[in-house]
């Protein structure tokens, strides 16, 4: 047993700081509801100690809170998929330089009729999305991004050109299924050229989860809230792991 | 203005002749093209607006129509229907979305079509002119009521009703800029969608309706703060000129526009990119719009103590393509960023040196200078302190428009008291040292004066190796910001349109005249 609690100046006080907005005027009204507003957090003490008005609705505090709340720190345990979490860009590619000693090559295409490039953006170009940059700023990688509607046959005539270690494939289009038709047939076609192995080949979309994916012979798959980051450390241990 | 940096006018000057240089083969090819968005911008300064009952645009529906013929322009088309129907253009546009094809009517008479032209640049020039005309009125009767630099914040709800809750509240904390941010990748689409909004990823889409719908919250707030509050939105992607003309229209006062970067970050062609944003400069400038350039986002790529002079470089290019546009400098706002890492020795003296050279080589132009981004991090304390470190340059060296860094800049989008922390700290301290600018000077032989020197030599290094290769070649090979795009790579070439003997566009005409661009 190691019972903790937050430590301001003296050992178990239970200090925390505290910031919010509320939605009614600065006043004395206002920073009274901001201090009930604490207490009823389950804080034993609170101390408002600024207020200020953000417009004329609206009012900002800063407060103090004494908790007596505690926790056992030996009993606790960090969350798996936390410790399991996405390397970010420079970890890839330190990575990569580590462990690979080469660049990384990734092609990545929305395939069939599919024009939506939200997704297969988001992950591939330089601004990336959601300020997780896409492929292409990876120093240690040689992403293509080929765009929208490129047909299976292209794609993977584009990926045998420059040696791809990963191909990317977006579909965001789900109509009548015609995803998983386009999912499964560029994994029939690599399958009839003998070229499976030879790629890392994952599919991303808004509709598509990992299941699916590895269902229809994907290796991996990536659906909505993904970032390029979380793509490139699959890529990355995958590929080290084959090696 | 006295230098407080000592640099070389030769180099200076050379600089900007190697720029000239550079964007003249551009310009040349420019002037031999018209795009789809021209030629949808052209339809809407015409009054081409509505959509059907599937979404598409009217000036999307007529340039398809016209699309075997663009390079005559598809002016003429929607003109001669206007003068053979008499209709007026909200009567035809409905007519259009209904499914009316323009080309199944007999064309009218030339005389007949010539006099329309003539009444619709008229009716647009005198909306855009009293838009001007207010916007001047408006800034002359409320002078110095703003800050100095402007500053800047950012509203992005995904809904245009809540983006004026905000945008209002932001505005009464003391932002003098209001910049909406449009949905994700609405770059990358080709037509700009109709009516109001409310959907969309990190902003909501960038429409007319949605312009005019923010601008009359910002004049209500403008009213009673007595202090005129500039509204923004972003004419970069395939629809450039497009949101150019819907801005001057509905008086914009700024518009994000960078002569290359749909082409680096947005994969959009570049010869597609050059020509859409000559035409909605032309546009800016007639509108009396702020451009502000997009030099920041190579800095967010590559190493800024670094790549420092990939900064200038692109600054005299986006220069130089401005003017050739008709853009005086005092529209010009030219970007930079403040984004070393924080880490290294005397960065804020190498940051400091980078926004006085702007300042210096750029003296009429309104710098915009953007925050801390790149190294901001889950830590808000040490977030709030780098944006103050940031808050001093900008005010230390006079720039025009600031951007006001987030504490939470790698959280979330911006809470309400987030931005009024924003706003507290640049009002402290740029109060606070209000006259620090006309107070110091740089020793010379000193780290500033030196670095700046040294930023300057290697831009004009980058420039002369630029006018050797040409700037197609250059982009092609990855000379900025370490991306190559094809020339014929990218999203859009297939809408660039090369004009022949027939073309026409009195639009075009009409700018090229008042803004004194006729060869």
């Amino acid at each position: 047993m190691n019972i903790v609690r937050p430590y301001g100046d003296t050992l178990d006080d239970g200090k925390v700081q505290l910031s919010f907005t509320l939605p009614v005027p600065d006043g004395a009204k206002g920073r009274e509801a901001a201090r009930q507003m604490v207490l009823k957090w389950g804080f034993k003490d609170c101390d408002v100690v600024h207020s200020a008005p953000l417009s004329a609705g609206f009012s900002f505090y800063v407060a103090y809170g004494k908790t007596e709340t505690s926790v056992d720190y030996d009993a606790c345990v960090a969350d798996e998929h936390s410790a399991e979490a996405s390397m970010s860009m420079d970890e890839v590619n330190e990575y990569i330089r580590r462990e690979l000693g080469r660049k990384v090559v990734v092609v990545g295409a929305c395939t069939g009729f599919d024009a939506h490039t939200v997704g297969i953006d988001a992950i591939m170009n330089m601004k990336g999305y959601n300020h997780h940059y896409g492929l292409e700023r990876y120093p240690e990688m040689e992403a293509y991004n080929l765009g929208a509607q490129v047909p299976n046959e292209k794609l993977i005539e584009f990926a045998g050109k420059v040696k791809a270690d990963a191909i990317l494939v977006s579909q965001v289009v789900t109509q009548k299924d015609v995803h998983i038709h386009n999912l499964t047939q560029l994994i029939e076609l690599l399958e009839a050229r003998g070229e499976r192995s030879r790629y890392i080949c994952i599919a991303g979309g808004p509709r598509i989860g990992n299941k699916l994916a590895v269902e229809l012979g994907y290796d991996a798959g990536f659906g909505r809230g993904a970032y390029a980051d979380d793509v490139a450390t699959f890529i990355v241990k995958k590929l080290a792991e084959r090696r | 203005m006295r230098t407080k940096l000592g640099l070389s006018q030769d180099k200076i000057d050379e600089a900007r002749e190697l720029a000239a240089r550079i964007c003249g083969p551009v310009m040349k090819f420019v002037d031999g093209h018209t795009s789809v968005t021209v030629e949808r911008a052209t339809l809407r300064l015409a009054g081409a607006d509505d959509a059907d009952a599937d979404g598409v645009p009217v000036p999307n529906l007529i340039v398809d129509q016209a699309r075997d013929r663009l390079a005559d322009g598809a002016f003429r088309l929607y003109a001669s229907a206007l003068a053979r129907t008499g209709d007026s253009p909200e009567r035809l546009n409905r007519k259009i979305a209904e499914g009316l094809r323009l080309a199944d009517l007999p064309p009218a008479d030339e005389a007949s079509v010539a006099r329309k032209a003539d009444e619709l640049v008229r009716r647009a020039d005198e909306r855009v002119r009293s838009n001007r005309e207010y916007r001047e009125a408006r800034q002359a009767e409320w002078k110095d009521r703003n800050h100095r630099p402007l500053l800047y914040l950012i509203v992005a709800t995904g809904n245009i009703y809540e983006d004026v809750k905000q945008a209002a509240a932001a505005a009464e904390q003391g932002a003098d800029v209001i910049a909406v941010i449009r949905t994700t990748a609405q770059s990358l689409l080709d037509y700009v969608p109709y009516g109001p909004t409310t959907e969309g990823f990190g902003g909501t889409y960038a429409t007319q309706e949605n312009f005019r719908i923010m601008r009359a919250a910002l004049d209500e707030v403008s009213e009673r703060q007595k202090r005129y509050i500039l509204l923004t939105n972003y004419a970069s992607g395939l629809c450039m000129p497009e949101i150019a003309a819907m801005g001057a229209l509905e008086r914009l006062d700024m518009m994000l526009n960078d002569s290359m970067y749909g082409i680096l970050f947005r994969d959009i062609n570049m010869y597609r990119t050059f020509v859409d944003q000559k035409f909605s400069r032309m546009l800016d400038a007639w509108a009396g719009i702020i451009i502000n350039t997009g030099e920041d986002n190579y800095l967010t790529t590559s190493d800024a103590y670094e790549k420092a002079y990939t900064v200038l470089a692109s600054q005299f290019l986006n220069e130089r393509f401005a003017y050739a546009a008709g853009l005086p400098a005092r529209l010009m706002g030219l970007g930079h960023a403040f984004e070393m890492d924080p880490t290294i020795k005397d960065g804020f003296l190498y940051e400091l040196a980078q926004a006085q050279m702007a300042r210096e080589i750029f003296p009429e132009h309104p710098l915009k200078y953007m925050p801390p981004t790149k190294f901001m991090s889950g830590d808000i304390f040490k977030g709030l302190v780098m944006d103050t470190m940031f808050n001093f340059v900008s005010k230390a060296t006079n720039q025009g428009i600031h951007l006001l860094g987030m504490l939470t800049e790698a959280i979330h989008t911006p809470f309400m008291m987030d931005r009024y922390l924003a706003v507290d700290n640049a009002k402290y301290v740029m109060n606070n040292i209000a006259s620090f600018y006309d107070e110091v000077e740089f020793r010379e032989g000193g780290i500033v004066r030196t670095r700046a020197a040294e930023v300057l030599d290697k831009t004009l290094e980058f420039l002369r190796q630029i006018e050797a290769t040409g700037l197609f070649d250059a982009i092609a090979e990855g000379q900025f910001a370490d991306v190559k795009r094809p020339k014929d790579g990218g999203k859009g070439l297939e809408g660039l349109i090369k004009k022949g003997p027939r073309y026409w566009n009195p639009f075009e005409e009409h700018l090229t005249r008042t803004l004194g661009l006729g060869k």
